[in-house]
């Protein structure tokens, strides 16, 4: 009895949880999802860029926004700034060095919601060029619904600013261009 | 005295391959020292552009130094044995195919997104669409290979002439300095 009472309890908490949290897949295979980043040139103009191959899937849920959680891996081979030659040379030793580190990721290791419940503050460990750090920056909703297709979406941004000393990257590149912003448009289909 | 004989190379041919022999050297050099340059040196563009330049017209260089053998008479080697002629006869293929391997693969890299190649500011050459993903730094990576390549066929062939000029004591090297009577 008493082992029935804890499967039914067991059975009872996991039920709940799935209606709780959702799971969402980022959606790359449209193209609704942006891994872009932008630093200063000579500290007189912005460059922007962006990856093109990641994947990843986040958990949320409006009813319990502090057991979001997301994942993402970038190939980081996938940089793009509209231009070959300063590719190649993003993509060499002097910056990503994608053949030694052809991912970075990011996991989120908690959420903390604002009290408005469509913003809050990420918590979570990156990857980049093969040093781990602990990051925190903040995200925000931009809204969730129904799709025209049949399916149900939600969309997020987030923008956080890394010294690209503290990854290792130490080309000098002047002292207007020594941090990178990274702008994430993230949206998600749900599973 | 400007074309080729059976026994003589002429001024044209003589011209062309020490045009090519130190244009490379020196591309070689240049190639090495640019990709080291910091973002905040004079030369960080200019020597790119000068290396791309260079590139498109030692193309043209070796596109006529091809038809300009093919039109002339075959030259009858110094005696040699069989196996030393037909190294010779390889390892210029080996030349040959290796700078137009680099040529190509320059090219490829710059051109890469679809941009041309300004020549001098003097004329553009077109891209070609795309032919594979992350094609600059793929075919960037070869272009480097085929460069260190190329640099040791050049030290054997260096060598080579060498051992003729002192070695056999034949006229291989000197047929190469002028037009021989």
């Amino acid at each position: 009895m008493k082992n029935f009472l804890q499967a039914a309890l067991v059975a009872a908490a996991l039920t709940s949880a799935s209606a709780n949290a959702a799971d969402y897949v980022i959606d790359t295979e449209g193209a609704h999802a942006f891994v872009q980043f932008k630093i200063k040139h000579l500290g007189y103009s912005w460059l922007v860029g962006r990856f093109n191959t990641f994947e990843g899937g986040f958990s949320y849920n409006a009813d319990k926004p502090e057991d979001s959680t997301i994942n993402v891996t970038i190939q980081t081979a996938s940089i793009d700034s509209n231009h070959a030659e300063r590719d190649k040379h993003l993509r060499g030793e002097d910056f990503l060095d994608v053949d030694e580190f052809p991912e970075a990721t990011f996991a989120s290791t908690g959420f903390t919601p604002d009290e408005d419940g469509l913003s809050g503050t990420l918590e979570g460990t990156l990857t980049l060029h093969g040093v781990t750090k602990t990051i925190t920056f903040p995200v925000k909703k931009i809204g969730e619904g129904d799709d025209p297709w049949g399916g149900y979406r939600a969309g997020f941004e987030g923008q956080t600013t890394l010294k690209l000393a503290d990854y290792g990257i130490t080309y000098n590149l002047g002292p207007a261009s020594t941090e990178v912003q990274l702008d994430l448009l993230i949206e998600g289909i749900r599973k | 005295m400007l074309k080729n004989s059976q026994h003589s190379y002429g001024w044209i041919t003589i011209t062309m391959h020490w045009l090519q022999a130190t244009t490379i050297l020196f591309m070689f050099g240049l190639g090495l020292y640019m990709v080291d340059l910091t973002y905040y040196d004079p030369w960080y563009r200019g020597s790119l552009q000068l290396h791309k330049s260079i590139g498109i017209l030692l193309m043209v260089l070796w596109i006529i130094m091809i038809v300009w053998k093919n039109l002339n008479p075959r030259l009858k080697p110094e005696p040699a044995p069989k196996h030393e002629l037909l190294a010779a006869k390889a390892m210029h293929w080996a030349l040959y195919l290796t700078i137009l391997s680099l040529l190509i693969t320059g090219y490829l890299i710059s051109t890469a997104d679809g941009r041309s190649i300004a020549v001098f500011d003097l004329f553009e050459v077109p891209a070609l669409p795309k032919l594979i993903e992350n094609q600059e730094s793929v075919i960037g990576d070869i272009h480097e290979i085929l460069a260190f390549t190329l640099m040791g066929f050049v030290g054997l062939h260096f060598l080579a002439a060498l051992k003729h000029h002192f070695i056999n004591k034949d006229r291989t090297l000197r047929r190469l300095i002028k037009p021989q009577v």
